[in-house]
């Protein structure tokens, strides 16, 4: 039961079995930030590990960031055993809790190492030196002169050893260094950094041992399911529980408390069954007897929303970045091409349903989740239970699990809330489980978008003059009502971030009215901008009789770093980066490109009705650029090979980047025949029958290629996802002369 | 008092016969090893065997599962030796999340046991009622391959 170790000091010194000798670092009262790092070392108090030692010299590191199957439960670990050179055979991975103890915890916006690669190093070099420290005293020389090596420090004088696990104890009685007084490592000295280590907990899963949300068992507890409104802001009118009470083993039917909008992360309210076994519970749902008062956004109905999101982008809109003057242009329409993309509501249906368990010892409520969101989740029970989210913290014990998937949709503790409340209603412990149906149904769905383009080309195909517009209904409206346009956040994600040297440019947005929970979905807007894009710089490839990479490269101009700010996008965030090494990098960008073409030969000669279709998409501070090979007859598609090529900057786990890289290409893929619509406010899809996620069979043949970049690390689980959808619907024209501009590909095609 | 024989143990279930296989393995066995991903049978993550042919335990209710013997996750290894097919899914660092591995291995086991040379396309035919979100399916073929071969001797 790996993931169910309490991260104090206590359930370490449990677990390994040692009364003393043990050096555990965690955090004190105090945030760790780089500045003020907050450390403290020692034996006494309860602190919030992230590095134990016992005198056995096992390490124990405390995963910090969420595992969702990209791997950070391995990478991040990695770099502090790296920067403590410690042994990665004698290395533990246990799951953090979460608590702002340990700094950053939000798991997206593929941030962890992105964001807090100094910082996660400086957590190892802390350890490292105290240990340093220790020897030296030991040997009472100076700390210049030991050194860590594989487990041990070494005395560089006398070529003498002290095990990690021999100085353990010394080590915790020290002072912890300050930040400033820390040496890293330099790059040629990093001992796992770059390199495949052995993944944590592979073993445990292949052996069906790890513990996710789902599998939560608290004595005594209550299983709940719960019928949600079928509509975003719709309330019980009334409900008749009796059938669903004559069950054998429904305990309870309770009424959800009722959620005004805005949706935020709240539950949205329903009948909540609850019972001694889920198949109960799943029962006693089916029996329930509810009248919905079903609100305003019943009259929301996708297909028509679609033809609006079409009207609006095709009219004048709200300017978001400008450069020059493109309206007062008069396009010539034999060198013009105008173009409208549309891409459906999407769902992120991971493998795990969304569940989470909640109970109350004293007057201390305990949960067991699995979020990307551990902090957010455990500020808003504090909230739910009217406690004070700073004072009040500790009454919430926040742990997590491995989450069985998630890709942006357990970023919301929607479920956990749900948890929290019925276990305070109840006075029990009670575990929610959600079925695949209301998975489905009450998502935060990836915004349906329209985007529009028009560009013309000049003699050099390249283009002087281009306006393009996006609209979508945004992730702002989930938390305010009133927001009703992309904000610059998401208008930074592929749209007026776009990196092309155009000296007439417009990028503009619109207003809309939203009607369902709008959340981030793995690459967030990048997923249409990018798909839009692509297809419309091979569509002007096509029309200027040029292979589609020259066209990318034309578009692309010279080499140089890109200051958005400066070129006409105000507010553009270059995804919370700032560090100049992060900037954008036409360079980087057609160096992706030249591989992804090079490596997979897009643009050598191809069998009748088979074709290639190239794109390429920058987010996260990574490039990736990506090639499909297809034949198509008679509608009927078949994927042949896809191929990617991602600079990410400093690669930690490559294992991993491949493997993220594959997901995406497999989820990017999935894009071409999945669909969520809605009619009269309602979700019309409930499983995977209808919302259908890529199977084997239609899994092609996948490579990816890893470049080589001395930059630092960019992210890895989402810059995938954007580049395959284009490059796949780019490929069909290129096999049949069929141009898709409405996703999803199967509304005419079929793949086989 | 229904009677099955779980991983080589005879156990007693007090449950609704009625009860799918996947809540009684779960909740009374505490054998959580085996997932719910989609409760209808079109997910493939609740895969055991039950007399050594795979079934989605989800759509299966314990009445058809009496006098007959399962096989979840837990039962595959022996100890601490692993199956052939799980030591091929470490060797090809398979899963991403894991949450739908449990399922992708007893299937690739029931397979093998059935085909123990299967091709390509055979491999997509028996895998493709196991769905993996994550987009291991590249890597769980390459692993099924692996012990194929080695079996060829
Ligand atoms: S849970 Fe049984 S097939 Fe999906
Ligand atoms: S590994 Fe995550 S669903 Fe397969």
């Amino acid at each position: 039961m790996l993931a169910f170790e309490h991260l104090d000091r206590r359930a370490f010194l449990k677990k390994t079995g040692l009364v003393g000798g043990v050096f555990i670092l965690g955090f004190g009262e105090a945030t760790f930030t780089g500045a003020s790092p907050g450390l403290k070392s020692g034996e006494s108090g309860q602190l919030g590990v992230f590095v134990s030692i016992d005198s056995q010299g096992q390490v124990t590191i405390a995963s910090h960031r969420a595992e969702m199957g990209q791997g950070i439960m391995t990478s991040t670990p990695q770099i502090i055993a790296d920067e403590m050179e410690a042994d990665w055979q004698r290395v533990e991975v246990v799951l953090a809790p979460g608590h702002p103890r340990y700094g950053n915890q939000s798991t997206g916006g593929s941030a962890s190492i992105r964001r807090y690669f100094t910082y996660i190093r400086q957590m190892g070099a802390v350890a490292r030196q105290m240990l340093e420290q220790a020897a030296a005293n030991h040997w009472k020389i100076k700390l210049e002169d030991v050194q860590a090596v594989k487990h041990a420090i070494k005395n560089k004088k006398t070529g003498a050893m002290l095990g990690f696990g021999e100085l353990a104890s010394a080590a915790a009685t020290l002072e912890v260094p300050s930040v400033e007084n820390l040496r890293l490592k330099t790059e040629d000295e990093y001992s796992l950094i770059g390199k495949d280590v052995k993944l944590m907990w592979q073993e445990q899963i292949v052996r069906g041992e790890t513990v996710y949300a789902q599998d939560i068992n608290v004595p005594g507890m209550l299983i709940a399911c719960i019928a949600r409104p079928p509509v975003v802001g719709g309330r019980v009118k009334s409900f008749d529980a009796s059938e669903a009470k004559k069950i054998k083993g429904v305990v309870d039917v309770l009424r959800m408390k009722d959620r005004p909008l805005p949706a935020d992360v709240n539950p949205v309210s329903g009948v909540a069954v609850l019972a001694n076994t889920s198949w109960a519970a799943l029962q006693g749902k089916k029996k329930l007897k509810i009248e919905w008062e079903l609100g305003e956004n019943a009259r929301h109905n996708s297909e028509s929303y679609k033809q609006e999101l079409i009207d609006k982008v095709n009219a004048p809109g709200i300017v978001a970045r400008q450069e020059g003057d493109v309206h007062s242009h008069s396009f010539d329409p034999e060198n013009t091409v105008e173009a409208t993309y549309t891409l459906p509501y999407q769902h992120h249906m991971p493998m795990e349903t969304p569940a989470a368990t909640a109970y109350f010892e004293g007057d201390k409520c305990i949960v067991w989740t699995g979020t990307q969101t551990p902090q957010w989740g455990q500020r808003k029970v504090c909230q739910e239970l009217g406690l004070d989210e700073k004072k009040d913290l500790d009454k919430v014990e926040f742990n997590q699990v491995l989450m069985g998937g998630a890709f942006g949709r357990k970023g919301k503790n929607d479920y956990t809330l749900e948890a929290v409340e019925l276990a305070k209603a109840t006075g029990k412990p009670v575990k929610v489980i959600w079925s695949r149906e209301d998975d489905v149904q009450h998502g935060f769905y990836h915004s349906i978008a329209a985007n529009y383009f028009k560009a013309e080309l000049n003699k050099d195909n390249n283009s002087d003059f281009w306006l393009q517009r996006v609209v979508h209904p945004p992730i702002g409206w989930t938390f305010d009502t009133s927001k009703d346009r992309p904000s610059r956040g998401n208008l930074s994600q592929g749209f007026a971030d776009i990196p092309f040297d155009i000296e007439n440019l417009s990028c503009e947005t619109q207003t809309l009215t939203t009607h369902v929970r709008i959340g981030w979905f793995r690459a967030v807007q990048n997923v249409h901008n990018a798909y839009a894009l692509g297809c419309f710089v091979d569509e002007l490839a096509v029309k200027a009789g040029i292979p589609t990479r020259e066209m990318w490269l034309n578009l692309l101009g010279s080499d140089r770093h890109i200051d958005l700010t400066k070129e006409g996008f105000e507010g553009w965030r270059n995804y919370g980066q700032e560090d100049p090494r992060h900037a954008l990098d036409t360079a980087r960008m057609k160096h992706v490109i030249n591989s992804v073409v090079e490596k997979s030969g897009a643009e050598d000669k191809v069998d009748k009705n088979e074709g290639w279709g190239i794109a390429f998409a920058t987010s996260f501070n990574s490039y990736v650029a990506a090639a499909t090979k297809v034949r198509v007859s008679d509608n009927l598609v078949k994927v042949l090979e896809i191929h990617t090529a991602i600079d990410c900057g400093l690669v930690i786990t490559p294992d991993r980047v491949k493997a993220q890289m594959e997901g995406a290409m497999i989820m990017g893929l999935g894009l071409a025949s999945s669909e969520i619509t809605i009619a009269d406010g309602a979700i019309e899809q409930s499983n995977f029958h209808d919302y259908p996620v890529l199977r084997y069979q239609h899994c092609p043949e996948l490579f990816v290629n890893i470049l080589p970049s001395d930059k630092p690390p960019g992210g890895v689980g989402e810059p995938g996802m954007p580049p395959v959808l284009p490059s796949v619907v780019n490929a069909i024209y290129h096999a049949s002369g069929v141009r898709l501009r409405h996703m999803p590909v199967t509304k005419t095609h079929t793949f086989i | 008092m229904l009677r099955i024989t779980v991983n080589g143990k005879l156990v007693e279930l007090d449950v609704d016969p009625e009860m799918p296989l996947l809540y009684a393995l779960r909740e009374n066995l505490g054998l959580t090893g085996t997932k719910f991903g989609c409760g209808v049978g079109l997910c493939g993550a609740c895969t055991v065997h039950l007399d050594g042919e795979p079934v989605r335990s989800c759509a299966t209710p314990v009445s058809a599962a009496l006098g007959s013997s399962v096989t979840t996750i837990e039962g595959l290894a022996k100890g601490e030796a692993l199956h052939p097919l799980q030591e091929a899914w470490l060797d090809n660092k398979v899963p991403q999340c894991g949450y739908c591995q449990s399922g992708q291995i007893m299937s690739a086991v029931a397979l093998l046991e059935e085909n123990a040379q299967p091709s390509d396309e055979q491999i997509e035919d028996w895998m493709q009622g196991n769905i993996c979100r994550c987009g291991t399916y590249p890597r769980i073929k390459k692993a099924i391959k692996q012990v194929a071969t080695s079996k060829k001797g």
